[in-house]
């Protein structure tokens, strides 16, 4: 399987109005975020930020509430308590869609692409909020980033394998021209080289200054990938820090494997 | 053989009208996991609209349109008054609100117009037949299917290349991944349903030029037969529903004629028959709708 060459799209050129704070500024921050299932508290007093052009690790057993949490950012889940503030607005409790707009984009656990709609097709889905205009350059310009989806543009993506349905996902968020790009286990699932496929890819991302938040389960890897990290455990954040200095902490990974 | 193409002809224009009373079901199923049993109310409404019409002296190239808007504005109004409500209910609560409104709508008519049966009058040109050979084939069939056919494009057009019809397969394939894309969910259900109108709109102006009267439970058969065309495709899959409308066209009109004159008249229930056998060899129905990712 072919290796992603990413050449880095411009970044300046989000969707929405609101000026994207500029680098090492607040971008995201979430303070005291509480998310229930009926009495069970999945997540629980959340604080955590993100700022523009870091990538930002979320780490965590299974269970932990990492889905929990990036679902309550992007308005799939509604919080109980806390609130997120994207690009200085109160975005608690938003729809997705008004979400997408202002420019946050969630890559969903386990890639979720439209099984029946080709490639182009789910591309074309991923920029919905878009001008008509800009649509044919963006879908260009993926076309040349990701060359498997390229490969594979008319096939109806449930034909991909496990790594080219991660690119097309990716790929996918991306067409909304994200200010903040959330993935949930974007490594879930796939075989050791296509892991590589996919941390070369945040990689590349992090180069052209995309400002990125990933829930890994895949520890070690991550925290190598990251500006910084959150540890995530039992709905609570129990750690922050760099990802070097979170390696260091061995008692963090004691209690889950992944590392 | 000539009997048969002549099967053929007649099944087809039977079949047509199923076809769009099939597809708007099908749509409807898609984005919402609703299997309307209210679909028939639509051909209630707009057939007592067109008895308005007629009966006051209103030509039928009026009556058309005005059939085909009610059909629209009545799936509006139902999906507003009702559906929203139980939006992302349990299959079963939505096919209960479904039961619902095909009653209160009968309920309305019985209540407030009257039980007995309307007649208005037919187009003219609605039995008129003409000759390809030893064929004689009805004007209406002709153009039955020539309209169904184009409608079928229209929708295809509709479904494949606009970003309307992208988003409404996307979230009828999963919902909450479509909406993380920006698509708006009251959009995509309205649009469903003004389509479901519009296509169950020129199935019931045809439905009404053939049957020339209305009464409260006119929707039942238009219901059943649109339904069991969705059924028979297999459900989910919009292709798979035009498919079973032309197939229980056909096996009706087929049946009809190949059958004794002693149990002809139990056509209806040996197409039953025919169809819980198909169930039970393909449950899923002619066209099973797959998704599965692979990884
Ligand atoms: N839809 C749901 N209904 C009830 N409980 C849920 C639901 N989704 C997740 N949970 C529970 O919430 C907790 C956090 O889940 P999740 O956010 O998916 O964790 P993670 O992504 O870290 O594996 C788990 O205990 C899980 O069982
Ligand atoms: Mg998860």
């Amino acid at each position: 399987m072919a290796k992603t060459c990413w050449s880095p799209p411009s970044v300046a050129d989000s969707q929405s109005e609101r000026p994207t704070p500029g680098a090492g500024e607040t971008l995201l921050r979430v303070s005291g975020l509480t998310t229930k299932y009926g009495a069970i508290s999945a997540l629980r007093d959340a604080d955590l930020h993100v700022n523009t052009g870091e990538v930002v690790g979320l780490i965590g057993p299974n269970g932990a509430g990492k889905t929990t949490l990036l679902g309550t950012i992007a308005g799939l889940l509604a919080p109980d308590a806390g609130t997120v503030v994207f690009k200085g607005d109160d975005i608690t409790g938003a729809p997705s869609e008004q979400l997408l707009r202002s420019g946050l984009s969630l890559v969903p656990e386990h890639r979720r692409i439209f099984v029946d709609l080709t490639v182009e097709e789910n591309l074309k889905i991923g920029g919905f909020t878009l001008p008509k205009a800009d649509r044919p350059a963006l879908l260009d310009e993926m076309a040349e980033q990701f060359p498997v989806l390229r490969e594979k543009w008319t096939t109806p993506a449930g034909y991909l394998s496990g790594g080219e349905a991660q690119q097309l996902a990716i790929g996918r968020a991306l067409m909304s021209k994200p200010d903040l790009l959330m993935m949930d286990e974007p490594s879930l699932g796939l075989a050791p080289l296509l892991v590589d496929v996919v941390f070369d890819l945040i990689d590349s991302l992090r180069a052209s200054g995309r400002t990125i938040l990933v829930v890994e389960q895949n520890a070690t890897r991550m925290l190598a990938a990251a500006d910084r990290a959150y540890v995530l455990r039992s709905g609570e954040v129990v750690a922050e820090g760099s990802g070097d200095e979170l390696l260091a902490r061995s008692d963090l990974f004691d209690t889950f494997v992944g590392g | 053989m000539t009997e048969l193409l002549q099967n053929l002809i007649d099944g087809l224009g039977r079949g047509s009208i199923y076809a769009l009373l099939a597809l708007g079901v099908a749509v409807i199923f898609g984005v919402m996991h609703l299997l309307n049993f209210a679909h028939g109310e639509l051909i209630t409404v707009s057939g007592y609209a067109a008895m308005w019409a007629l009966t006051s002296g209103v030509s039928w190239w009026l009556a058309v349109p005005l059939i085909i808007v009610v059909s629209i504005a009545t799936s509006l109004v139902i999906e507003r008054v009702a559906f929203s409500r139980v939006r992302g209910a349990s299959d079963f609560t939505l096919l209960l609100t479904s039961f619902g409104v095909h009653f209160v709508v009968q309920a309305i008519f019985l209540l407030y117009v009257s039980a007995s049966v309307k007649n208005f009058p037919r187009p003219g040109w609605v039995s008129n037949t003409y000759s390809i050979g030893s064929l004689k084939v009805e004007w209406f069939d002709t153009v039955v299917i020539l309209v169904t056919l184009i409608t079928l494009a229209a929708v295809t057009y509709l479904l494949q290349r606009t970003m309307f019809g992208l988003s409404l397969r996307a979230a009828a394939a999963d919902f909450d991944t479509a909406r993380l894309m920006g698509v708006n969910s009251n959009n995509v259900i309205r649009g469903a349903f003004a389509l479901s109108g519009l296509l169950a709109g020129i199935a019931g102006v045809f439905w009404l030029m053939r049957a020339g009267q209305t009464q409260p439970s006119a929707g039942i058969d238009p219901m059943l037969k649109g339904v069991l065309a969705a059924l028979i495709g297999g459900l989910g899959s919009l292709r798979g529903a035009v498919l079973g409308g032309f197939v229980l066209g056909l096996a009706e009109v087929v049946l009809r004629s190949q059958l004794p004159d002693s149990i002809a008249s139990l056509t209806e229930g040996v197409v039953f028959a025919l169809i819980a056998l198909l169930f039970i060899f393909r449950p899923g129905g002619l066209i099973t709708v797959a998704h599965a990712e692979r990884v």
